[in-house]
């Protein structure tokens, strides 16, 4: 269609900052003035806490203050987006190993440090909940005895399926969050079934490895508070530290420079009201860097045991699907209530289904608290549809990919009634996938190939907003709120603004993520930001051209309607043109001005129905198992991008390896695994992550491109979708390799030994 | 060129000692504590922040840089070590006006995206190609085995060190 700029492979110049360390992360920012922090954390899993003596760790060289609960009992002193349950420290009680009961702010990190260790707090142990089925167990232990208010977040009630309470009293639990969806007649369904198939799966709980850890620098002065930090969605961290403070939103500052990796981990608020309590304490800015070990035990990802029965007619085609998941949530909220929201949705895959039943609970544990990542609660019930889909095949006597042929949804079909058709051709997908993988299949034995398939209401909510501003020079600024954290959306921003302008790439500069100078965007997740940040740039790049030509009108002494635009300038109806810098320049009557096209987003028009988007995760895997010691060797590895347009098609390609292999992390190696109150292996040497001697033998990257996303160019959005289905194929190819089904995942060497060798 | 730093000695706070390291070919001299590891002393001592943290076990390479030529995890490396060596960082591979043939290569490959580790594979890789072979891909993939990137997969890394390496067996060959 014409486009110069877009669609093609540019160089992301901020790659250029980061080769040469130049680019600043937060974990490089400091303030002038500054002190540091170190979190005194719980080395109980349940406690009450009878007592803090600080006396020791004061009077140590170097230490500025101890700050525990009690110090900020006059404040709102918990955050939470969906439900404001999580304590900012400690105030009565632990919920989890690891939960901050005090912060030490000293002079150094190694003051703080030293600190850390002098800071008495005792205890009383209170009986924990370790794991689901205690939290769940008749009279179980409470790990939160009241409940709290929900903020009322507008996306949460419009992306879940939360019935209005009735005002009827609240029985106290451990449930954090319950969904439910479905249609149909399930029962009647089953009975009349040739085949039912039903199966339980466990999926590992994981840690996200941003390899930034978490970290914030804070300074609360003169009713105002300042804090850079790891923030994702820096806006949604600004409303918490807001209330927390109750400051109007104004006199909260959040920016977020370069992250190192977020995967989702980044989202919602972490370490900032630590740092910015320490602030509002002490009088000074203080800077937070947590270690590895503490980030994983500030948020990981919800384990989840998944049953699920399907019912097929005798050809293969789905009659019926049910599904209940068990999410272990940990000890405090945060967004896990969205993640199950999510996953219910996701659960039953692309396909034709007449009659659902789903249903998910969230639950509290005395574990470290559970939150967003990668995928929202697509890996956990994918895990199940698809395996379970897979035995079906096997019982049915059709292939993996048969089945799916047989049942996945066309072009505009619903799979979730009132919500937006699915915008792609997923069948189309599945034979990009087929044929790859079928080409390369090798004749061995213990070899099996597996399929994923799965569909993501993705985009969350559309609210976004951008701004450019046009430089008499011509150079343009672009401004979003959206976090740049390595997917590439200044890169990409940068070309849908050259493109629309018609101006050189080099020319344009984005600033992102500082919620006093970029406008308001509401989070960067859900694979969003291509699709609604871009549409919202086009707007504003439209507007500034719009302004340009009325500024044009008046020099040319025509009507704005004879002004015609051409790249980077107008034309006047005598044929005279103006670049963009001349038509500021003039206008300003001097060597002076700018001018500012503003676009904004809501759910209107194009992004009316929801998701703004589906995102498609289609994969296919084979794998070759060493039957000596169950190492499996992944053999395949084919992906299609579904994203309606590649703006930038290597970045895309980027983000599918990227999400790919972590999906292959959490199938064959990445689990964090309870021992009693703490965690047996929170740091990187025992939980393993996929180190480059793990690539598969052979990639192929396919990119699928049919304009049929709402998003500018007809693009959707890409960075979650690979690593959905990763896990359901990698089981299937396991099984198809050793002849039996595992249930659970990460399929270590022991594992598939043990598979193989069991009676 | 070479310029000499030096600070008066601190006067209170825990004991310290004098070094004197060589780092990316400005000779510079403090006062560290003992227990000071050579990634603070960069990154906080002398505001060389391109050097980056993560494990500080010595498992992610996020930290490498060398020293006397030679990789180390600066994370577990005591400053004090490093007196009287050499000490190169990410912020001594280009010359400020053009980028190492391997930063090109990583850039032109989409070889990096949050971009946190890769200072580590930067220097992991020049470790190598220093060496007197030209590495092969599977000498690319055996010698990068202890950096980890949570981000692209590793392939492009791959691919980006095996171009520098081509280039420079096409150079030593013709
Ligand atoms: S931070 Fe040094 S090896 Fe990981
Ligand atoms: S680019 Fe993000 S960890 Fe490697």
């Amino acid at each position: 269609m014409g486009e110069n700029i877009v669609g093609k492979s540019v160089r992301r110049p901020d790659l250029v900052e980061k080769v040469t360390g130049a680019a600043e992360y937060c974990v490089d920012v400091t303030m002038p003035g500054m002190a540091h922090a170190k979190v005194v954390r719980s080395d109980r899993a349940h406690a009450r806490i009878t007592g803090i003596d600080v006396e020791a760790a004061l009077a140590s060289p170097g230490v500025v203050a101890v700050v525990t609960a009690e110090d900020i009992a006059s404040l709102h002193a918990r955050f939470g987006h969906i439900i404001t349950d999580h304590w900012i420290l400690a105030p009565d009680k632990v919920r989890y190993y690891g939960e901050p009961v005090a912060v030490v702010v000293a002079e150094t990190v190694a003051a703080a440090a030293d600190a850390v260790e002098l800071v008495l707090v005792s205890y009383e142990d209170l009986p924990a909940v370790m794991d689901v089925e205690a939290a769940l167990a008749d009279g179980a232990p409470l790990v939160h005895e009241q409940s709290y208010e929900a903020t009322g977040d507008e996306s949460f009630k419009n992306l879940s399926h939360v019935e209005e309470g009735d005002g009827a009293e609240e029985v106290l639990s451990n449930i954090a969050h319950e969904v439910t969806v479905g249609w149909g007649d399930v029962d009647a369904a089953f009975a009349e079934s040739a085949v039912v198939v039903e199966n339980t799966v466990y999926f590992p709980m994981l840690y996200a490895y941003a390899m930034e850890p978490y970290n914030a620098v804070a300074s609360y002065a003169e009713g105002a508070l300042t804090v850079v930090s790891t923030a994702q969605h820096p806006y949604m961290v600004r409303d918490d530290l807001a209330r927390v403070f109750d400051l109007p939103l104004s006199r909260v500052r959040v920016t977020s420079p370069y992250l190192g990796g977020g995967y989702g981990s980044k989202s919602y608020t972490k370490v900032e009201p630590l740092a910015s309590v320490a602030s509002w304490v002490t009088g000074r800015p203080v800077k937070l860097t947590l270690t590895v070990e503490e980030a994983i035990y500030t948020t990981r990802v919800d384990s989840a045991k998944v049953w699920v029965k399907s019912g097929f007619a005798a050809d293969g085609t789905l009659l019926a699907r049910e599904f209940d998941l068990v999410m272990d949530s940990g000890a405090y909220a945060d967004n896990s209530p969205l993640v199950m929201a999510k996953a219910v949705n996701r659960c039953f895959g692309p396909y034709r289904v007449p009659n659902l039943r789903a249903k998910g609970l969230s639950v509290y544990t005395n574990t470290s608290p559970a939150s967003s990542y990668r995928g929202f609660g697509a890996p956990q019930g994918n895990l199940a549809g698809e395996t379970n889909l897979d035995r079906a095949a096997e019982q049915l006597g059709i292939s993996g990919a048969d089945i799916r042929r047989r049942n996945l949804v066309r072009k505009g079909e619903e799979i979730l009634p009132g919500k937006r058709g699915i915008d792609a051709d997923i069948p189309a997908d599945l034979e990009m996938v087929v044929e790859s993988l079928e080409r390369d299949r090798k004749d061995v034995p213990y070899y099996g190939i597996g399929f994923g398939c799965s569909a993501s209401d993705a985009g969350a909510y559309p609210i976004s907003t951008a701004q450019v501003r046009i430089q008499i020079d011509g150079s343009v600024l672009v401004l979003s709120g959206s976090t740049e954290m390595g997917q590439g959306s200044r890169s990409l921003l940068a070309q849908v603004a050259a493109e629309e302008l018609g101006v050189d790439l080099a020319v344009v500069k984005v600033v992102q993520s500082d919620t006093s100078v970029t406008p308001y965007e509401r989070t960067t997740g859900a694979s969003r930001t291509t699709t609604l940040v871009g549409l919202a740039l086009q707007r504003a790049c439209a507007d500034a051209r719009s302004r340009l030509r009325d500024m044009a009108a008046e020099l040319f002494e025509c009507s704005a309607d004879a002004v015609r635009d051409l790249p980077g300038a107008v034309a006047g109806p005598d044929g005279r043109e103006l670049d963009f810098g001349s038509v500021v320049r003039q206008w300003f009557g001097g060597s002076a001005g700018e001018v500012t096209g503003v676009g904004l987003l809501r759910r209107d028009g194009a992004t009316q129905k929801m998701p703004p988007f589906w995102e498609v995760g289609m994969v296919g895997v084979a794998v070759e198992i060493d039957p000596e010691t169950g190492v499996v060797a992944v053999d395949q590895l084919v992906t299609v991008a579904d994203v309606g347009f590649a703006i930038n098609p290597r970045a895309v390609e980027g983000q599918d390896l990227g999400a790919a292999t972590q999906g292959l992390g959490s199938a064959l190696h990445e689990e964090l695994v309870y021992d009693g109150p703490q965690l047996a292996n929170a740091n990187v040497v025992d939980y393993r992550v996929p180190r480059v001697k793990d690539l598969p033998r052979k990639i192929d990257l396919m990119i699928a491109e049919r304009r049929d996303g709402v998003g500018p160019y007809g693009a959707k959005g890409a960075g979650e979708g690979t690593l959905n289905p990763i896990g359901g194929a990698v089981a299937s190819a396991v099984a198809r390799a050793v002849g039996r089904w595992p249930d659970r995942l990460p399929l270590t060497p022991e594992r598939v030994w043990r598979l193989m060798n069991s009676d | 060129m070479t310029e000499s730093v030096s600070e008066p000695v601190a006067t209170s706070g825990p004991p310290r000692m004098p070094v004197t390291v060589d780092v990316n070919g400005v000779s510079v001299s403090r006062q560290v504590e003992p227990r000071s590891m050579l990634v603070d002393f960069l990154r906080e001592d002398l505001g060389l922040t391109g050097t980056k943290v993560s494990c500080e076990l010595q498992v992610c390479g996020v930290c490498t840089v060398l020293v006397d030529g030679r990789p180390v995890s600066s994370c577990t490396f005591l400053t004090a070590d490093a007196d009287g060596a050499a000490v190169t960082t990410v912020e001594g591979l280009s010359d400020g006006q053009t980028l190492h043939p391997l930063q090109e290569s990583f850039v032109d490959n989409f070889a990096l995206q949050c971009g946190f580790c890769t200072p580590g594979f930067l220097m992991m890789s020049k470790a190598l190609l220093d060496g007197d072979e030209v590495p092969d891909r599977e000498a690319i993939v055996e010698h990068l085995e202890g950096n980890i990137c949570r981000c692209t997969g590793y392939e492009p890394i791959v691919e980006a060190v095996e171009h520098v390496a081509q280039e420079l067996r096409g150079g030593a060959h013709g």
